[in-house]
């Protein structure tokens, strides 16, 4: 397989001013992979400020009340600034420090991404600029606040859908126009190579302890991993460690909206096609010109067009399954693992515990399901009462 | 034979305008006024949803465009009609999913069917055009190559595969009129022409005629895309004379 390339997905679709830029990243990234003293200082950031390794929890009374398969939640809820984000920014703004890079650019839906690399740009000195979708600044607007705190400029996306999508095109646009002292932190598995890679390895920490901490406990791998999939980074991230354990399902739970018949979806691997967008062949969803859908899911963070290449391919091969979620699924989800477990997930992450709470009765008491927890529900509690009906005063 | 061969015989103006703003008809109009005027190739921007190397102006008119239903099957018909009426060199400008999604095939023998004469991609680099090429150069289109002023090392390499022309950027970030022009701009041009004869046209931030003339003193011939287009938005159905005095004065200067 050509590095750049996953089966025939992946590449690197990009204006010319900016190839020069990004072969540097995947020339200095190659020369970190391998450097010992990169890895010592990014797992002391991941240790000491971070707190990983994140816990492996067993969801007691979940798996009582579903009747089923014991259901395990890996905790990144639990990290730093609140979801698996922080992993892969740590790593790339220190590749950015390696590169001589002195500012940072990402774009961001739910704002999860945006505030981890505010985090650790404040951490590590850098100048920082976040581009978010007018309508994520909304319904996101904790976080915009969160991000302003940390010292990061917030760019509001006026184009296009005012979403993820037209975040990464913005994001994508004041590259190309300030290459030199700029390095664009991409937050998922997606983009030009060697994002997909770089984000990937660098989320992969999750599978590699989810497979530590369950063979210490239960002594055998999982019989199944679930995630939620947007772009797909904390989805990749669980799966990667697994891929060669053939006996592990690997399930990646999209984001279906109001129903994936409905037009008002996000599921790119159950409705879309093949294309070439965001510097990417990949799945997307588009029309049959080749212009690129709106899309719509109550969350954030999964309200994307596409998804990373990786996926793409594993779920061409069959590696892995992708599944649709729709948002009533997932705000019942919200609501139960609050109830049950005492944990409010992201309403990303609560499609997965969706999925989860669907599969666990139909397997046995001896099977074993962990869910990636990938981040924590505080920055959705006023969307979730919005969508609930409920009024809370945000102004006290 | 390519009818960009002699459209550099003498310096070269080269116009843009996006299909479909404000219609079909009217783009029609305003590809002949250019053509009338002295333009010696011009660009027809097929719009896209998401056109990530535009700034505003050009990506305002491709949302104009598509919002009226323009498609890539109507866009092949205007040039059709465009055929029986000028041999002026024309190349499209569109994005890498329009034509992967029409299906590489099957859009450059729609190209060649119909008399385009050459292609920019802008998100297809170098290192990605072997999958079209061999269907590029199958129906007689030339797949132009950018160059930018970050390309240093590449330079040669692009340089060396260039057919019809090479379109060299002369600034960083998306299309937009611009004051300035990259300070490296005439060294790059200058790189590029001790590598290949074939001709190189600067575009990117440029408007005004002595910016066109500056320019047209080293390299072959200058891209304007966006003040053209700032023309359509402001005159809409009434702009093709505008247009017509705009690149007659553009020539003028070079």
């Amino acid at each position: 397989m050509n590095s750049a390339r996953f089966g025939g997905y992946g590449g690197q679709y990009i204006p010319e001013t900016l190839m020069n830029t990004v072969l540097e990243v995947e020339k200095h990234y190659n020369l970190c992979k391998n450097d010992p003293a990169f890895a010592a200082e990014l797992d002391d950031l991941l240790k000491n400020y971070a707190g990983r390794p994140s816990m492996l929890y067993f969801a007691k009374r979940m798996t009582g009340d579903l009747g089923g398969a014991k259901i395990y939640l890996k905790r990144e809820d639990l990290n730093h600034t609140g979801s698996h984000k922080i992993n892969n920014v740590l790593g790339q703004a220190l590749l950015a420090k390696r590169m001589g890079k002195t500012r940072v650019i990402a774009e961001t839906g739910a704002g999860q991404h945006g505030v981890a690399t505010a985090t650790a740009a404040a951490l590590l000195g850098l100048e920082c600029e976040i581009f978010m979708g007018r309508e994520d600044t909304e319904r996101q607007a904790l976080n915009v606040f969160r991000m302003n705190l940390l010292g990061a400029k917030v760019h509001t996306v006026m184009s296009g859908t005012q979403t993820l999508k037209d975040a990464v095109n913005e994001a994508l646009k004041a590259w190309t126009k300030r290459v030199d002292d700029t390095h664009y932190i991409f937050g998922s598995v997606m983009g030009p190579h060697p994002f997909p890679t770089i984000v990937r390895d660098f989320q992969a920490v999750i599978g590699r302890e989810i497979k530590a901490q369950i063979t210490k406990r239960e002594g055998r791998l999982p019989d199944a991993v679930i995630a939620c999939v947007g772009g797909g980074s904390n989805a990749m991230g669980a799966f990667y460690e697994f891929l060669d354990d053939k006996s592990v399902r690997l399930i990646g739970c999209e984001a279906a909206g109001e129903g994936v018949d409905t037009g008002r979806h996000a599921a790119t691997l159950s409705k879309g096609s093949v294309g070439i967008f965001h510097g990417m062949k990949s799945y997307f969803c588009q029309d049959v010109y080749g212009q690129i859908a709106p899309v719509y899911s109550i969350s954030a963070g999964l309200d994307y067009p596409g998804i990373g290449p990786e996926h793409a391919y594993l779920f061409d091969t069959g590696r892995a399954g992708y599944v649709p979620v729709t948002d009533d699924e997932a705000v019942g989800a919200f609501q139960y693992l609050s109830r049950i477990e005492g944990i409010i997930p992201a309403i990303e992450s609560a499609h997965a515990v969706a999925y989860a709470m669907k599969l666990a009765p139909t397997m046995g008491g001896n099977e074993i399901i962990v869910v990636n927890l990938s981040g924590r529900g505080d920055k959705d509690v006023a969307a979730i009462a919005r969508y609930m009906g409920v009024k809370i005063d945000e102004q006290a | 034979m390519s009818r960009l061969k002699n459209a550099f015989d003498k310096k070269a103006f080269i116009g843009f305008v996006t299909a479909g703003d404000p219609s079909l008809e009217k783009t029609e109009e305003f590809v002949l006024a250019m053509a009338e005027a002295g333009a010696a190739v011009v660009e027809i921007g097929v719009p896209f949803s998401d056109p990530v190397a535009e700034g505003e102006v050009i990506e305002r008119a491709n949302i104009r465009a598509l919002s009226v239903g323009t498609t890539t099957d109507k866009i092949f018909d205007l040039v059709k009609r465009l055929r029986t009426k000028t041999e002026v060199p024309l190349v499209l400008l569109t994005y890498a999913n329009p034509v992967f999604i029409y299906g590489y095939g099957r859009f450059f023998k729609a190209c060649g069917e119909s008399g385009i004469d050459g292609i920019i991609i802008p998100d297809i680099p170098f290192e990605e055009k072997g999958e079209l090429s061999d269907y590029a150069e199958k129906y007689g289109v030339d797949v132009i190559s950018l160059i930018a002023p970050t390309s240093g090392d590449r330079i040669e390499k692009l340089a060396r595969s260039a057919k019809g022309f090479v379109y060299c950027v002369s600034s960083m970030g998306v299309t937009g009129v611009r004051s300035a022009l990259a300070e490296n701009l005439k060294e790059i041009v200058g790189k590029i022409k001790t590598v290949t004869a074939t001709p190189v046209a600067v575009g990117f931030g440029i408007s005004a005629p002595k910016q066109a003339a500056e320019v047209c003193a080293y390299a072959d011939g200058a891209i304007v895309g966006s003040a053209i287009v700032k023309i359509v938005e402001q005159y809409g159905d009434e702009a093709t004379e505008h247009i017509r005095r705009y690149v007659a004065d553009m020539c003028e200067s070079i």
